[in-house]
């Protein structure tokens, strides 16, 4: 199949999303409302202290309350050995996993669960779980990251000690680990240098914001044998990481995938599933746990804090000569933060001869921090792109123009090594340069940002399986919970190989015991990958469909083609076999050989890395420090947009994302290491009437390594907007805004600080 | 032969700072084999937490992906996502 622009007959159009219509009228079940006969409702002990040593459990009281069936601590889940293993979307250290899930020796953050029990009603359950005692030794505990990596900080765990740096540590420290990744010689780069910019830049930790709570229900069966019921972003990955934790075969767990109400990299991960299974397990009944906003914010994966140095070195010319990072993330209580990921992306957008960064992975007594879209990226980009327009501004140059001067283009060379494959960063600047936005007047306090941002995007394993029905509608079914409108982009990829209606489509997400393996939901690969394996199947279809028609004309199968969803048959003066349609020989099937199907397990390789550019316009009140976002424009190299409509939602909730990380989210911590604002009132959001309209452009240079030419498109539309919005502001007050978030009072002290300097 | 290209901070600590490295390789199995050879336990380095990019295409878990004679070879961490 090719890339031929305009040949498309079902892909590009934007036809309603199948799964639409029972989500507006309440129908989807989510995670929270599975419901199963004898349930019981489940419930978690949670730390209240930031840091603590767990000296003992009493559970014995609330064991002996009527209702109460089951109670559960750390020692009911396998006691893992500390080693990496692979599993989910990087190697993981699965005792982590472990600890995490609940604490065995410390409480590592407030909220970290130390217990769970399991009970006939909600009540019994409350009053159950006020009842266990546990007995902590109160620690010093350590929160910024800046903080946790100075010398005396309070220490997490005694056994750890830095990775990648020589000679291997003999003291524990707080570093998990540092990460390096070196192009050329920085020393000459900034040699050649005529100007550098040299900044730190800070940013707060963000939760994801899903709107649905973390949900689970679980049960036994009596062969030993468990389901899982729960909303996440791989049924694959959640099986996985509960056989680890319970011990048991992966064959002996089966996890059904419900509605997902969103989850943005925060369900790659397990929290309620295990303890759901170890209650169920001991009280014999299926039991149900559903998490609280409260819980949500602090139990759960935010991305990273971080404090972030930037050095950029130009000719006056605007030609960049070096760039330098340093990156220091909280991975939260344990290792893992992307830090790396940070030092991958940040100067990917551009070509440096010499480049450099160094990346700091930093425990802290937070809860661990989960993928949130492109991970790691939108920090660095924010120290990036902000350096960039302040160098733009002291060299009297277009910050588009001096992109476009340094833009990566096709097969230059990237700070981790790799050449970049067929990219489009420069048609994002040039449309970003033609587009009115970036040419209409701005009145007082107003100022116009820009900024840029790359994500790899990646591919995996991922499993499809076409079933054609009797009267001829075809039944799609893979293995990927659909977080983006993914069903509908599967059935349109499915549609347009069997050329016919996509009415006549209908997409399924299968649960573990229904489709092979996939890869988790997460990497903005799902339209890629799963879409590959889809079209795959399809085309496997295609070829049975075309042999049962070859046997009903009697003529061999090479003389039979496939188009516009039916049979022809292409033996040279034959008029006597008019073309068979789908539904014809699907109505035949039983009598050519029985049900038709296609079934498709692949490696996806040849994911298309992702751009974007943004542009952002705001208004500030030079009273208050208010900021008001005026106008916003996201454009992106989306490869070819399969469902153009839920691209552009990629991108405007992307934005939307980037815009509450720049202006208004942030974690408050009393002194005791306690979340002030863990609900939606206090951590906030931006929300409908905060924002004007996002426009999109979706810009479509097409993914050689895609039959359609698709490339991921969740991820970079998050990795712009910090900068786009910071940069917007700094131009409009003429005060550099380097700490994030840009709130009113923060606003305002850099205004009064200006003010007062000068 | 394809040429290996590490990291100076990979290279400080597993090849004693050599940072191209030519391997007669038809794919990635042989290609870590005969790095194996040269500098014992880099095998086990590459087999846990890293990705590859042969020719710019990057391969999340890789075995069989042919290596051509002219090959650039990249080692880099698995790359996640949200």
């Amino acid at each position: 199949m090719g890339n031929e622009q305009n040949t498309f007959r079902v892909v590009g159009t934007r036809p309603v999303r199948p799964d639409g219509v029972d989500k507006v009228t309440g129908r989807a079940e989510f995670g929270a409302d599975h419901q199963l006969p004898g349930m019981l409702v489940g419930v978690v002990v949670r730390s209240p202290h930031a840091h603590a040593r767990i000296k003992s459990i009493d559970v014995s009281a609330a064991r002996a309350v009527p209702g109460v069936l089951a109670v559960v601590t750390a020692a009911d889940l396998v006691d893992l050995p500390s080693e990496l293993s692979s599993g989910g979307e990087a190697p993981i250290n699965f005792r982590h996993v472990s600890h995490n899930v609940i604490a065995r020796d410390k409480a590592l953050y407030e909220g970290h669960a130390v217990a769970a029990l399991a009970a006939t009603s909600t009540a019994i359950a409350a009053a159950a779980a006020a009842l266990i005692k546990v007995d902590y030794e109160v620690l010093p505990h350590v929160i910024d990251v800046l903080e946790a990596m100075r010398e005396g900080a309070p220490l997490l765990h005694p056994d750890l000690f830095t990775t990648g740096v020589t000679p291997t540590p003999t003291t524990a420290s707080n570093v998990a680990g540092v990460t390096e990744f070196a192009l050329g010689d920085i020393a000459k780069g900034f040699a050649e240098a005529e100007v550098i910019i040299e900044r730190e830049y800070t940013t707060q930790p963000v939760h994801q914001g899903y709107i649905e709570p973390h949900a689970v229900t679980a049960t036994f069966g009596a062969d030993g044998t468990a389901s899982v019921w729960c909303s996440s972003q791989g049924q694959f990955m959640v099986r996985e990481f509960c056989a680890k934790l319970m011990g048991m075969d992966i064959g002996q767990i089966r996890v059904i995938p419900l509605e997902i109400g969103g989850g943005f990299g925060g369900k790659t991960t397990v929290y309620l599933e295990p303890l759901a299974l170890a209650l169920s397990r001991q009280s014999g009944r299926p039991v149900k746990m559903v998490m609280s906003r409260g819980d949500v914010f602090k139990a759960t994966g935010p991305t990273s804090g971080t404090h972030v140095k930037i050095k950029l070195g130009a000719k006056r010319d605007g030609t960049f000569t070096a760039g330098e990072m340093t990156l220091k993330y909280q991975a939260g209580a344990y290792p893992g933060s992307p830090a790396f990921l940070g030092g991958m992306t940040g100067l990917t957008p551009y070509l440096f001869e010499h480049a450099k960064a160094t990346c700091y992975d930093v425990v802290s007594n937070r809860p661990k921090s989960a993928a949130y879209r492109a991970p790691g990226a939108p920090m660095a980009a924010f120290g990036v792109e902000s350096a960039i327009d302040e160098l733009a501004q002291q060299l009297n140059i277009d910050p588009l123009e001096l992109r476009l001067k340094n833009a990566a283009t096709t097969g230059m060379r990237t700070l981790y090594g790799a050449k970049l494959p067929v990219v489009g960063y420069v048609e994002t600047l040039e449309a970003a340069k033609a587009h009115p936005h970036y040419s209409a007047p701005l009145g007082p306090n107003q100022g116009r940002g820009i900024a840029s941002g790359f994500w790899f995007n990646i591919g995996g394993p991922s499993s499809a399986a076409i079933h054609v029905n009797e009267d001829g509608t075809v039944e799609v079914v893979t293995g990927n919970p659909d977080i983006g409108g993914s069903r509908a982009s599967m059935a349109m990829m499915a549609a347009e190989v069997l050329g016919i209606d996509f009415a006549h489509v209908k997409p399924t997400i299968g649960d573990t015991a229904q489709i092979a393996y996939s890869f988790l939901t997460g990497g903005s690969r799902v339209t890629f990958a799963t879409g590959k394996a889809v079209i795959e199947a399809a085309e496997a279809t295609v070829l049975q469909l075309c042999g049962r028609a070859a046997k009903m004309w009697k003529v061999e199968p090479y003389e039979v083609e496939w188009r516009a969803g039916s049979a022809h048959c292409t033996r040279v003066d034959d008029t006597t076999r008019a073309p068979v349609t789908l539904a014809e020989i699907a109505h035949q099937a039983g009598r050519t050989g029985g049900p038709i199907s296609g079934n498709v397990s692949i490696n996806a390789a040849g994911a298309g890395p992702g751009f974007g550019t943004h542009l952002c316009d705001v208004e500030v009140d030079p009273e208050t420090g208010s900021v008001k976002i005026i106008r916003y424009t996201a454009i992106q190299d989306v490869g070819r947009a399969i469902h153009p409509a839920y691209v552009e939602g990629q991108l405007q909730g992307g934005a939307v994302q980037g815009i509450g990380w720049a202006l208004n989210e942030a974690y408050l911590y009393d002194e005791k290491g306690c979340l002030l604002n863990s609900g939606f009132l206090d951590y906030r959001m931006p929300v409908a009437s905060d924002l004007p309209m996002i426009d999109t452009v979706l810009v479509e240079v097409p993914n050689p390594g895609h039959p359609f030419g698709v490339r991921g498109v969740g991820e970079v539309p998050i990795v712009p907007p910090l900068a786009a919005v910071a940069n917007a502001v700094s131009r409009a007050t003429g005060v550099r805004m380097t700490d994030l978030p840009l709130s009113p009072p923060h606003v305002l002290a850099q205004l009064d600080r200006a003010k007062t300097a000068g | 032969m394809a040429l290996v290209i590490l990291q100076s901070d990979f290279a400080r600590r597993y090849t004693g700072g050599q940072t191209q490295i030519e391997v007669n390789a038809s794919d990635y199995r042989s290609l870590v084999a005969g790095l194996e050879r040269r500098y014992p336990g880099l095998a086990e380095q590459l087999s846990l937490g890293m990705a590859v990019a042969i020719d710019g295409e990057i391969f999340q878990t890789p075995l069989l992906e042919a290596v051509g004679p002219d090959s650039e070879v990249h080692f880099l961490p698995v790359i996640g996502g949200g």
